[in-house]
């Protein structure tokens, strides 16, 4: 596994044997090159692909930025290991460092253009409020703290019925 | 209520097995979905199982008081049997994953099983139309309609600047994804294949195999889907398939065919009604052989050499050969080997065999 690429020299997962004239040939690429030089596909570049080459491409300088979700507290490194979002608000508290990985994944695009919902989506602090005690609830129970749980949850009944 | 096929799988299977719609000889199936999530609530990975089991609740009342089709059945995932789960993804009514996973779930299934919304997979809701040849249009509006229904009772997450929110930023936006399932054993037969996937790589497109992300194109079989889902309207999507990208894959697969037939007529008989002759007359057959020849006898039905055996049924056995169904269609568990003498056996009943 530790075959470099023949083209650019970067790590080579994919190898390919010919035999010319009786002779093996061994050649190695990495994922990019094996596309370019079409001896793969590129099927469908996953975003934990581009997560991987966002982190080896740019480490550094997002390695030191590593924001927290102020609603439900994921961070943005486990955000990059899983793939998958906590809350809605994620969005917004990585923006800085999820905007550049949207756009490659996103084929430049960062503005949506097509379908807004009929009616109005409600209110966006309600919204926030209610994932906020939502998260509140969880971490409540977890810590078997039921009196603060069954407070919560009355006031996201309230909240969530206005 | 039960829902119709889990008793009988063969008695009914869904309208997009039918053979019949535009260009059907090579784009078997137009499948459209949507990703929606609740405004208020997390995602799934933040969720503990009590709220995900809240949400699994709410959900499954809220789809069966909308009026989506004329019957809805919501099946239980977390509490189905294996084979029924199994059943469900050869169907194509939910994805592996969802088959798979552990926390409470569940997949809501019109009658005709041209509509089908999970509910609790990656996101909230995944609302999918599926209809048979290239019906991207009709497939399209169709979800629309849905989609409305479910918004006239539900507040989905939206963002001003990122449209629908997602768990995965991959499909945040529209939330749309189209995939048209193409039959291509002309342009594997003739090595061009590559060079056809090259094509749509430069056009941004997935391809994936029979079963979704991961699995193996068995039976010549491949999902083209597209990988962006921001910064374009639903409609040029949808029409960018239709007029451009399905046109342009039946267009290669058509004229590899037409080639074959002009060189190798007589090798491709032969391949076609080898394949024939052998699932006439097979006594013991796994699933992967059936595919591959199946193909082959899809290929000739398609371009007119087999006369007496139509796409429809190449099509249901395609579905009805895999391990789920042919479990259920004869009530039984069976380990592989009885499965192979007894999917034999229904191929033989169904083809007509010519001597028993």
């Amino acid at each position: 596994m530790d075959n470099k690429c023949d083209k650019c020299g970067k790590p080579a997962p994919i190898h390919v044997f010919d035999i010319i004239q009786g002779q093996k040939i061994e050649k190695h690429y990495c994922n990019q090159c094996a596309v370019s030089e079409g001896v793969a596909f590129h099927y469908h570049m996953t975003l934990s692909q581009i997560l991987e080459e966002f982190v080896l491409q740019g480490g550094e300088q997002t390695g030191a930025l590593d924001p927290v979700c102020d609603v439900c507290g994921m961070r943005f490194s486990e955000f990059r290991q899983q793939s998958l979002l906590g809350c809605p608000h994620d969005y917004d508290a990585f923006a800085e460092a999820m905007l550049p990985l949207l756009e490659r994944a996103q084929g430049g695009a960062t503005q949506h253009v097509g379908k807004v919902p009929h009616r109005a989506g409600g209110d966006q602090k309600k919204h926030t409020a209610l994932l906020r005690l939502r998260a509140e609830l969880k971490n409540a129970i977890v810590a078997e703290d039921y009196e603060k749980a069954a407070m919560l949850r009355d006031q996201i009944k309230e909240l969530d019925n206005t | 209520m039960t829902y119709p096929f889990l008793g009988d799988p063969a008695q009914y299977v869904g309208e997009w097995l039918c053979g019949t719609g535009p260009m059907v000889d090579v784009a078997v199936s137009s499948r459209v979905r949507l990703a929606r999530n609740l405004a208020g609530i997390p995602f799934l990975s933040r969720c503990s199982v009590g709220q995900k089991r809240e949400l699994e609740t709410r959900l499954r009342r809220e789809i069966a008081a909308c009026p989506i089709a004329e019957k809805v059945f919501y099946i239980d995932i977390s509490t189905s049997a294996e084979v029924d789960r199994r059943l469900l993804v050869e169907r194509h009514l939910i994805s592996r994953e969802h088959a798979e996973a552990e926390h409470p779930r569940g997949v809501a299934v019109s009658a005709d099983e041209t509509v089908a919304i999970m509910v609790n997979e990656e996101d909230h809701l995944r609302i999918q139309v599926l209809r048979s040849g290239l019906q991207l249009i009709e497939t399209a509006q169709r979800i629309q309609q849905v989609d409305d229904a479910l918004e006239d009772r539900l507040d989905f997450v939206f963002h001003s600047r990122y449209g629908y929110l997602t768990a995965c930023p991959t499909n945040v936006g529209t939330g749309l994804r189209v995939s048209v399932m193409l039959h291509l054993p002309a342009l594997k037969m003739t090595g061009e294949i590559e060079k056809a996937f090259r094509a749509a790589r430069d056009l941004q497109l997935a391809v994936r195999g029979l079963y979704g992300e991961g699995t193996e194109a068995t039976g010549d079989f491949f999902q083209v889907s597209n990988q962006t889902t921001l910064g374009k309207k639903e409609e040029d999507i949808i029409e960018e398939f239709r007029q451009q990208i399905v046109p342009r894959f039946v267009d290669y697969e058509r004229r590899a065919r037409d080639g074959l037939l002009k060189r190798q007529n007589t090798a491709l008989e032969d391949k076609i009604f080898r394949s024939l002759a052998l699932l006439r007359s097979t006594r013991m057959i796994g699933s992967d052989e059936t595919m591959y020849l199946l193909s082959l006898v899809r290929l000739g039905v398609s371009i007119e050499k087999i006369k007496d055996v139509d796409l429809r049924t190449v099509n249901e056995l395609f579905l009805l050969t895999q391990p789920a169904h042919l479990q259920r269609m004869l009530k039984r568990e069976m380990d592989p080997q009885t499965r192979s003498a007894a999917r034999a056996e229904y191929l033989r009943r169904r083809l007509g065999a010519s001597s028993s």
